[in-house]
């Protein structure tokens, strides 16, 4: 195990069903994340992270804790390296009228090659969601890669 | 014009105003979860500045804390600035400024570290 720990705090005008919504309804991912999760959400259930078309999958993992619109707990790995498995949680609260929305991203193994590659992919996903929840438009995270490249992309390089 | 909106973009360009800050925010991106006393000793601050500063990066929702045990550890979230980034570079701009952002620190490179 090492010690990298991302931490994500989001505000979004908002209520915490429509986050829960956004992260667990593949219709509603699609939306901002260009790609989709996809699972029944329930404790020790498969998750996947999927391509729209639902044809490739980039993430995988099981529903560590779901306790809808409150906390989701979800192992996450590449499917062609299932052993650099690592952690994530959505934690939902509302806040002086806000929703907060914090991600947490740990528990990486030593060595991982995860931190390199979503370091910056959740900034602009949160960053999307956010715009999408408040504005009713998303970002086109494909399109704006620059020093926010989208999760999973080459920006491991960074 | 969303007022509540523009009020955090004021906090976000505030609390990045003042270079003792952007320290701070340089010394978290190096390695997150630091407490205040880690914080303290890469900086010639005193204990009280430190403080002072992680109040208005807490503020702006720069910095983030999460407690481990008796301590507070301090988290740089980068989500602000993503915002501020998609706000004004287009979609079709994104690639070319790397570009040019790599061309740069390749030109400078050698005089920098």
């Amino acid at each position: 195990m090492n010690n990298t720990e991302f931490v994500y705090t989001t505000y979004i005008k908002s209520t915490p069903d429509k986050v829960w919504q956004a992260i667990t309804n593949p219709e509603f991912a699609t939306q901002y994340w260009v790609n989709k999760n996809i699972s029944d959400w329930k404790k020790g259930s498969e998750w996947k992270h999927v391509s729209p078309d639902g044809s490739q999958t980039m993430v995988t993992g099981k529903v560590l804790e779901s306790n809808p619109p409150k906390r989701l707990v979800l192992t996450w790995a590449a499917p062609d390296d299932l052993a650099d498995v690592s952690q994530v949680s959505f934690d939902i609260e509302m806040v002086g009228g806000l929703v907060k929305l914090d991600v947490v991203h740990n528990q990486f193994k030593q060595g991982s090659t995860m931190p390199g590659k979503i370091s910056k992919g959740w900034p602009l996903v949160l960053c999307s969601l956010k715009s999408l929840l408040e504005t009713g438009k998303a970002i086109d995270i494909v399109a704006v890669k620059g020093p926010c490249g989208a999760d999973g992309d080459k920006s491991a390089a960074a | 014009m969303d007022t509540a909106k523009e009020d955090h973009d004021d906090k976000v360009f505030k609390a990045l105003a003042d270079s003792s800050r952007r320290a701070l925010l340089d010394s978290l991106r190096e390695k997150q979860g630091l407490s205040l006393s880690d914080l303290c000793e890469g900086h010639d601050m005193s204990r009280q500045a430190v403080t002072k500063h992680l109040v208005l990066l807490e503020a702006a929702n720069l910095v983030v804390t999460r407690k481990k045990g008796r301590e507070k550890l301090h988290y740089l979230n980068p989500v602000p600035i993503n915002e501020i980034y998609t706000r004004w570079i287009g979609r079709f701009e994104a690639g070319r400024l790397m570009a040019l952002d790599n061309l740069k620190k390749a030109l400078e490179g050698d005089n920098n570290e």
